[in-house]
């Protein structure tokens, strides 16, 4: 008994040693080194589950597995059971298009399945009577639900004012925190200024009810002139906006000057400093501003130099991509690729490409049945990502 | 004195019908360089220099340069697939920027005459714009 004890102790450390030496190798290949995730691009495959559409801009992944698809030209089409029906979804309002307006965002309520209620985005052009230019446009949201092929129960709810001429820089993500509210973002309309100017919708995250009354308690109702429907300010032209599956917090991304693109993690009355701070120059090379940071302004999470053009995102929360649970998934107009940002608190810790040259993706969500939907402007298609086995 | 008369009245006319033509060219380039600063420059930049690769260059471009029907159809209806850029292939998209034939002239026209980049005293006008069309 003795004698074996002592032969234990004897070979206790080299026998713990090999033990963590096995360990360590073994965990060296599982997890190829510290903030490296094991699940690569070459386990997952790409499906395209819908094909035929003209500009898509996003997706409603709806819970019977159909989806409706906007086309910003100003048509919304409904793809049933894999087929793109070739009648467009009546009831969408009239669009303007031009430059980078018309129909844009698409979400269902976070209760959709039982009220039926989905949220709609798009360019409105200005009608008589409303503030701004005339021929011009801005953001509006809406809602209305889905019968047979109509959209019926229609009723709007917001309109960015004032109307602007310009082509560019409309926003347009549409977000539900599950408390109540809906958040819509808002391009500043190539008018850099005006995203520093509350009473204007321009550049702005506006936070409603989702009946679209404005709550009493938004950051600037008892600012005298600002509008009230405001949450956070200084944005240049958000495509991207999500929530947080933990902390409930909006992360957004947004299209910056030459080589600023931003993510920012959007918090109430907060001022993201655009044009006052960038991490970017102008398109003609000029310089916006000379600071990148400034007391009052929020810091972006990460920005892309160069600019990737960034447009959809999800947070990954699916059990089918384990290892990237908690990331998020961006997707880049200019590259025509996926990017994985590996997501540790309020920080990213890992960019890595994947899927490039997969398509202009304007569209990036994860679905009912936990795979990752993307749509492809440019080859008019909806495309699903799911795990090879 | 005859020959004199002609001569005259002739430089009085080119004077009159060239600086107007010249004229009319730098004023639609002018309105260009402002229909280019807002839907073109995000892309191709500021110097039409694009992005390797990713973004067909404006300037010096053979694509453009060679046949500026091109350029008109890209404006007016969008490009997509596979181009060839002095030498260099680019497949990305372009949606429409959904101008009128009015801006797409003036933006030509300031492409034209940019950047290294010259028509000649050409010029692309309005009608001209309005008759091309989309399938070749």
């Amino acid at each position: 008994m003795n004698k074996n004890s002592s032969v234990f102790k004897k070979y206790l450390p080299l026998a713990l040693g090999g033990m963590l030496l096995t360990a360590s190798v073994g965990l060296m290949s599982y997890n190829n080194g510290p903030g490296k995730s094991f699940l690569a691009e070459s386990d997952l495959k790409v499906d395209t589950v819908a094909t035929g559409l003209t500009m898509p801009w996003a997706s409603a992944l709806l819970p019977n597995g159909d989806i409706l698809v906007t086309e910003r030209g100003g048509k919304l089409r409904l793809v049933s059971q894999g087929k793109l029906d070739a009648t467009p979804v009546a009831g969408i309002p009239e669009v303007w298009y031009k430059g980078q307006g018309g129909l844009l965002d698409i979400a269902l309520h976070p209760d959709y399945k039982t009220n039926g209620w989905i949220y709609i985005s798009y360019s409105s052009p200005k009608k008589d009577g409303e503030e701004g230019d005339d021929g011009g446009a801005n953001t509006a949201l809406m809602r209305a639900k889905l019968k047979g092929k109509e959209l019926t129960d229609i009723q709007q709810l917001f309109k960015a004012l004032p109307n602007v001429k310009g082509n560019v820089h409309f926003g347009g993500r549409i977000v539900f925190d599950k408390k109540g509210y809906v958040f819509l973002s808002l391009g500043e309309r190539g008018q850099k200024e005006n995203s520093q100017n509350l009473s204007k919708d321009q550049g702005k995250v506006v936070r409603l009810f989702e009946d679209g009354k404005i709550p009493t308690d938004n950051p600037f109702v008892k600012t005298a002139g600002a509008k009230p429907e405001i949450w956070t300010y200084g944005h240049r032209n958000p495509q991207g906006m999500v929530i947080h599956p933990t902390t409930g917090v909006i992360w957004e991304h947004e299209h910056g000057p030459q080589g600023g693109d931003e993510l920012n993690i959007v918090e109430k009355g907060k001022n993201y400093g655009w044009p006052l701070i960038t991490y970017g120059i102008d398109y003609d090379n000029s310089i916006i501003s000379k600071d990148t940071a400034k007391a009052g302004l929020e810091q972006p999470v990460i920005f892309w130099r160069p600019s990737i053009a960034p447009c959809g995102m999800t947070f990954v929360t699916s059990d089918k991509f384990k290892d990237w649970k908690g990331d998020l998934i961006v997707g880049s107009l200019k590259f025509m690729q996926l990017q994985h940002l590996t997501v540790k608190g309020n920080k990213v810790t890992k960019r890595e490409v994947i899927f490039d040259k997969i398509g202009r993706v304007r569209d990036v969500r994860q679905g009912w049945d936990g795979n990752i939907y993307v749509v492809l402007e440019n080859s008019g298609k909806v495309v699903r990502i799911s795990p090879k086995s | 004195m005859k020959l004199i008369v002609l001569l005259l009245s002739g430089i009085v006319f080119c004077s009159a019908v060239f600086p107007t033509q010249d004229d009319e060219l730098a004023k639609s380039i002018e309105r260009g360089k402002m229909v280019y600063s807002e839907n073109c420059i995000s892309c191709h930049m500021g110097t039409g220099e694009g992005v390797t690769a990713t973004f067909p260059p404006l300037a010096k471009s053979d694509y453009f340069m060679e046949n500026p029907e091109n350029g008109i159809k890209a404006v007016k209806f969008g490009l997509m697939g596979k181009i060839k850029v002095n030498g260099v292939e680019y497949d990305n998209m372009m949606p429409s920027p959904g101008l009128g034939n009015d801006e797409i002239a003036d933006v030509m026209n300031y492409i034209m005459n940019s950047w290294g980049n010259s028509s000649e005293k050409k010029m692309i006008t309005e009608k001209m714009v309005e008759a091309v069309e989309e399938k070749k």
